[in-house]
């Protein structure tokens, strides 16, 4: 074959076929190229939460330098133990409130007792007139009616009161276990170089222990303003109420207006204005709504927000009930957005077989529709809400306070919560307030992503019964 | 088809000719008055025009569905027969650009006249859909919540009784007499329809209409609607629509020919054909156009 | 039949009547109020903003001029110019979208695109984790590891506070954002548009490159933009991290790249003002704590803005296909 007119267009125009295989090597080994690239940029994002992770984990265990007040040792000796065969551990609570009573002043185990006895016949510190006075009163400590100190309880108190150790250096988990000598070279040296800070201890008064942060100990434990005792239960206990003031507030009206928007708006004026307004407001910056709420719930609303209203607590309007409102106005959105696409998947057809039957609309949604609807409501529901946890910067706004140690009591408590008492630590300059926040990090984390997973299993197993 | 001798059992003032008698030009006649001369049925339209927002779905739609009969609405897709057969029981309320004019009178009542109240007319007027379309609920609770919302006041036997009623009367009562409390969800699909019917007829309606309730079934599911029907044609007064001519056919007494057309704006605005008794109307059309249908060389 | 014997000699017209159903009635009436409580929202937010910022207008120590002109943002000495703060800002979320975008983009491509079901149920569930993560601890992360990170690398050039540390992690926060709305936005292009590139001999690569990611462009930038609203709201991060100094300068005499848009100094954002002036015990009426709600007015109006822009670009990208 010589045809000659289109062989030539062919040449002109297009590779010639070797040509055409090296330019489709080429093309090939580009799109391998950027393919890895794409990946390496996916596996940043990755290695982010990989190192996120580990960043909080680390800071929550290792070893610490610890300076004790008094060394067990001495303790033990001066009440008569033999310190190379008996730990504190062995004495019997008899004998560890003698060594508490020897240390703290009588103001102190006071205080100690009125919050809780240490024995159920006899008083320790108190004497048993003013103590009946004292219970008599109209607002009774807690000791009154709170039971006893268990041994491990008192074994904490002579730790705190009597030991008293001071952490002087931590380091993280991965350094005290590949490396623990430079840890306490660095600890030797600050003594050499600034020894003035440790006035009157000396390097050889540093103990190196290892210490869990992150335990049981810390998530039962109240606020401190020493970090070797410092828990989270304040702040656990206020983010729960925090969770039940939004999820009372925000899941009824979120879910209602969900419904009425999917099922009962008619397409005027007023309805897309309010379906256009949520997704504004979904958008709003957190803080703007804590702004919101210390205008108006904090200020305004404090007669209703600070309980004096109803006769209880001080006219303050920084409650867990105004924080608490503030977080339910954040999660609002979210929450209607969510329930309305739940509500949006029920097939059509159960609502026309519904009023088919005669049933008016609401009967419909309330007995057919609703019930598809849930377990998409409560996963959306339960997103919403764990976001609404981890919300720090409207806390801020509506002044969850300083430093809190009693546990909320009520709506009306003044509180701190979780990402608030994290904040607080991570800004204080040192080391040990950083492991502390590292710790209330893993406990927020670990209750969100419980959350998480939860919300997940539950769409998963809906999704597998829609199929 | 010797079910048709169940008509004579009908009230006779509508009663659809004897077959043997169909191919008389005076029967053909008759035929033809029938709407006017046998006074109002259970429901009767008159120059009933349906819009989607401007869209004008159907127009001057007058027809006369008589008591106890079957009535079959046929015609090309989008015609609007859908269309026609929800505007009988206000189904249409729930698109929210869709509106009728016109009338539609129900024993004699406008049920779009201002102050209706449209779920009223929904009970009495019962709907059973294309595709099944049960609750995720028992099949207990399929049949026993359409009367719980009408406010049934029997007590927990009666109810037991109006659930066997109403599945005896759907024709399902065997088939499902030991698992009421499965879901709904679990029969075949024949049985789901079937379970839809007797979930219509457990609230007691008047009229049911049913809007191709067999094209999702196979053959002898369709068999066993299609007996169904006849035996509830004894007391509800039953409007179908179906793709179907052999269907119409076998269960109808009367038939509803729609077409559609292009209007002079480019619409396709469906109007009714003839509406005539359903022997006559595939024996001898009195109009071309369901002549053409009907013989297959529509369009 | 349903209609009993006694209500035979009823007209049919009185029984079709509208029922009272004052349970229903109430139960719409109810939820309508739910609904409607969205409204009053926004309108305690935008009365709120308004009138506690008009107070501080009218404050005899600040000017609305000198406000939106001065570039000098130090409450004590009364001069309020909000420029440093917004600076402070955008700084922060220009760094942000620097590391999401192509992260967040690659991510989305390379899930829609590539990914077999294997890959993506391992990537899709670690950005899910990394949108349920509180933000303080982004802050967190940010103080106790970037920070530290980068002055390793760059010495001591760097700030202890620093707007690199909090941009970098900001970004790391809104990946998942962009890469979420991103891959939205490709699943939406049609099939048959994929089909036709490749029935035309183009690889993968050229069909998602060339083909997808330009259909799917507006709602690609769509996301993007909503992802720079949520940078310029985010607080926790830069107020860990960046510092509570406002960045202070001038133009002309301040080093341009040494100074004034340096990422190795500190800086403080509108959000971080608001979060540290509202932390200590501020008191009302007071110049400081009207100011909050000036520079909350300001934030409120940019997020808005990004985010009707958001809209509006998917609204065009909505009629492309239709
Ligand atoms: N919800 C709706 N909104 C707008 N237009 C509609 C709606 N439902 C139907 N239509 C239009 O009305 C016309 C009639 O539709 P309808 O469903 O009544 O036809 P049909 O005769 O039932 O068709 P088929 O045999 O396919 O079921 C069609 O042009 C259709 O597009
Ligand atoms: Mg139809």
């Amino acid at each position: 074959m010589t045809t000659t007119a289109p062989e030539k267009q062919t040449r002109d125009y297009f590779p010639t076929e070797d040509e055409y295989q090296k330019l489709l090597g080429r093309r090939t080994r580009f799109g391998h190229t950027v393919r890895l690239t794409l990946l390496l940029m996916l596996t940043i994002a990755v290695v982010g939460l990989g190192i996120l992770l580990y960043t909080i984990i680390d800071d929550s265990f290792g070893l610490v330098a610890v300076i004790n007040e008094n060394e067990p040792e001495d303790i033990l000796a001066a009440y008569g133990y033999d310190p190379a065969t008996t730990t504190l551990n062995d004495l019997n609570k008899e004998q560890l409130v003698e060594v508490l009573a020897g240390s703290v002043s009588s103001g102190v185990g006071r205080r100690l007792e009125r919050d809780q006895r240490f024995f159920e016949d006899r008083l320790v510190f108190e004497t048993q007139e003013k103590w009946d006075e004292v219970c008599a009163s109209d607002d009774p400590p807690a000791g009154c009616d709170g039971g006893v100190r268990s041994k491990g309880n008192v074994v904490d108190l002579v730790q705190e009161r009597v030991i008293r150790p001071d952490i002087v250096a931590a380091s993280g988990l991965t350094g005290s276990i590949l490396n623990p000598d430079r840890f306490k070279e660095k600890v030797q040296q600050d003594f050499v170089d600034n020894p003035d800070n440790y006035e009157p201890f000396t390097y050889e008064d540093v103990r190196y222990t290892w210490r869990a942060w992150f335990s049981w100990k810390f998530i039962t434990s109240p606020a401190s303003d020493r970090p070797e005792i410092a828990g989270v239960r304040t702040a656990v206990l206020g983010s729960i109420w925090l969770v039940i003031i939004t999820v009372l507030f925000a899941v009824p009206v979120g879910v209602g207006a969900a419904i009425y928007l999917e099922e009962f708006a008619r397409p005027n004026r007023i309805n897309d204005l309010i379906q256009t307004n949520i997704n504004n407001l979904a958008g709003v910056p957190s803080i703007i709504y804590g702004m919101l709420g210390l205008a108006v719930l904090v200020r305004i609303l404090e007669p209703i927000t600070s309980g004096s209203l109803f006769g209880e607590g001080a006219p303050n309007g920084r409650t867990i009930l105004s924080a608490g409102l503030t977080l339910g106005l954040l999660t609002l959105p979210v929450v209607i957005i969510s329930s309305q696409e739940a509500i949006r998947a029920v097939p059509n057809s159960l609502r026309q077989a519904g009023m088919g039957l005669g049933a008016t609309k609401w009967q419909t949604v309330r007995s057919q529709v609703l019930p598809v609807a849930i377990p998409g409501i409560l996963t959306g529901t339960i997103l919403a809400v764990a976001r609404a946890i981890g919300e720090t910067a409207p806390l801020i706004l509506v002044g969850a306070a300083g430093f809190i140690t009693v546990s909320p009591s009520g709506p009306f408590s003044q509180f701190t919560a979780l990402p608030i008492q994290i904040f607080q630590w991570t800004s204080l300059p040192q080391e040990e307030w950083r492991h502390l926040a590292a710790a209330a990090s893993l406990v927020l984390l670990v209750l969100l992503l419980t959350l998480n997973a939860a919300a997940v299993l539950l769409r998963n197993r809906y999704s597998r019964r829609l199929t | 088809m010797n079910d048709t001798t169940e008509t004579l059992s009908v009230d006779t003032a509508d009663m659809p000719p004897d077959p043997t008698l169909t191919a008389a030009p005076t029967a053909m006649k008759n035929a033809r008055e029938t709407p006017e001369e046998a006074g109002p049925g259970v429901i009767e339209t008159k120059n009933m025009d349906v819009f989607y927002g401007d869209f004008k779905a159907v127009a001057d739609v007058s027809m006369n569905f008589a008591f106890n009969e079957i009535s079959a609405l046929i015609g090309p897709s989008g015609c609007g027969k859908s269309t026609v057969l929800r505007s009988l029981n206000r189904m249409n309320d729930l698109i929210p650009t869709a509106r009728t004019d016109g009338e539609v009178l129900y024993h004699g009542a406008n049920i779009y006249a201002p102050g209706v109240d449209p779920v009223e007319i929904r009970r009495r007027i019962g709907m059973v859909f294309q595709k099944p379309n049960p609750f995720p609920k028992s099949i207990f609770d399929n049949i026993a919540w359409g009367a719980k919302i009408n406010g049934f006041k029997g007590s927990k036997a009666d109810m037991k009784d109006l659930v066997e009623g109403a599945l005896r009367q759907a024709a399902l009562w065997d088939e499902v007499k030991d698992k009421l409390n499965e879901s709904g969800l679990s029969l075949s699909g024949g049985q789901q329809q079937r379970l839809c019917i007797a979930r219509a007829v457990a609230t007691q309606p008047d009229v049911i209409l049913m809007d191709e309730p067999c094209s999702a079934l196979d053959p002898i599911a369709t068999l066993r609607i299609e007996e169904l029907m006849l035996e509830l044609k004894e007391n509800y007064s039953i409007i179908i629509v179906t793709h179907n001519m052999q269907q119409a056919a076998r269960v109808s007494d009367r038939t509803a020919f729609f077409n559609v057309e292009l209007d002079t704006k480019g619409q396709r605005t469906g109007y009714l054909v003839e509406f005539s008794p359903t022997d006559q109307l595939f024996t001898s059309p009195k109009e071309k156009a369901t002549e053409d249908y009907i013989t297959g060389r529509f369009g | 039949m349903a209609t009993g014997s006694d209500i035979q000699d009823v007209s049919m017209e009185e029984q079709l009547e509208r029922k009272r159903r004052p349970l229903d009635t109430f139960i719409v009436g109810s939820l309508f109020i739910a609904g409607a409580i969205s409204i009053a929202i926004t309108l305690g937010i935008l009365w709120e903003l308004g009138s506690e910022s008009l107070l501080f207008f009218t404050d005899e120590v600040v000017s609305i001029g000198s406000f939106f002109t001065s570039t000098e943002w130090s409450p004590q000495a009364g001069s309020f110019g909000i420029w440093p703060l917004i600076l402070g800002t955008l700084l922060i979320t220009f760094i942000a979208l620097l590391v999401a975008v192509p992260v967040g983009l690659s991510a989305a491509i390379y899930l829609s695109e590539y990914a077999s079901a294997r890959v993506r149920n391992f990537f899709k569930p670690v950005l899910e984790i990394l949108v349920g993560i509180p933000t303080v601890v982004f802050g967190f992360f940010a103080l106790t590891f970037m920070t530290p990170l980068l002055r390793s690398i760059f010495g001591s050039t760097v700030g202890f506070f620093n707007v690199l540390s909090a941009g970098m992690v900001v970004g790391l926060l809104i990946v998942p954002l962009i890469s979420s709305l991103a891959e939205d936005a490709m699943a939406a292009v049609p099939n048959s548009l994929r089909q036709a590139s490749y029935g035309l001999g183009a690889s993968r690569l050229e069909t998602s490159l060339r083909v997808v990611v330009p259909a799917a462009l507006s709602g690609i930038a769509a996301g993007i933009v909503v992802a720079m609203s949520r940078a310029v709201g985010e607080t926790m991060v830069v107020t860990l991290a960046a510092g509570a100094s406002p960045r202070n300068f001038s133009l002309g005499e301040d080093s341009l790249f040494g100074y004034i848009l340096s990422p190795f100094e500190g800086a403080q954002t509108m959000t971080g003002y608001i979060a540290i002036t509202a932390s200590g015990d501020i008191s009302y009426d007071t110049i400081d704590y009207n100011s909050i709600f000036a520079i909350g007015l300001t934030l409120f109006l940019m997020t808005l803005g990004l985010n009707s822009l958001s809209r509006r670009i998917v609204k065009r990208f909505r009629q492309e296909y239709e």
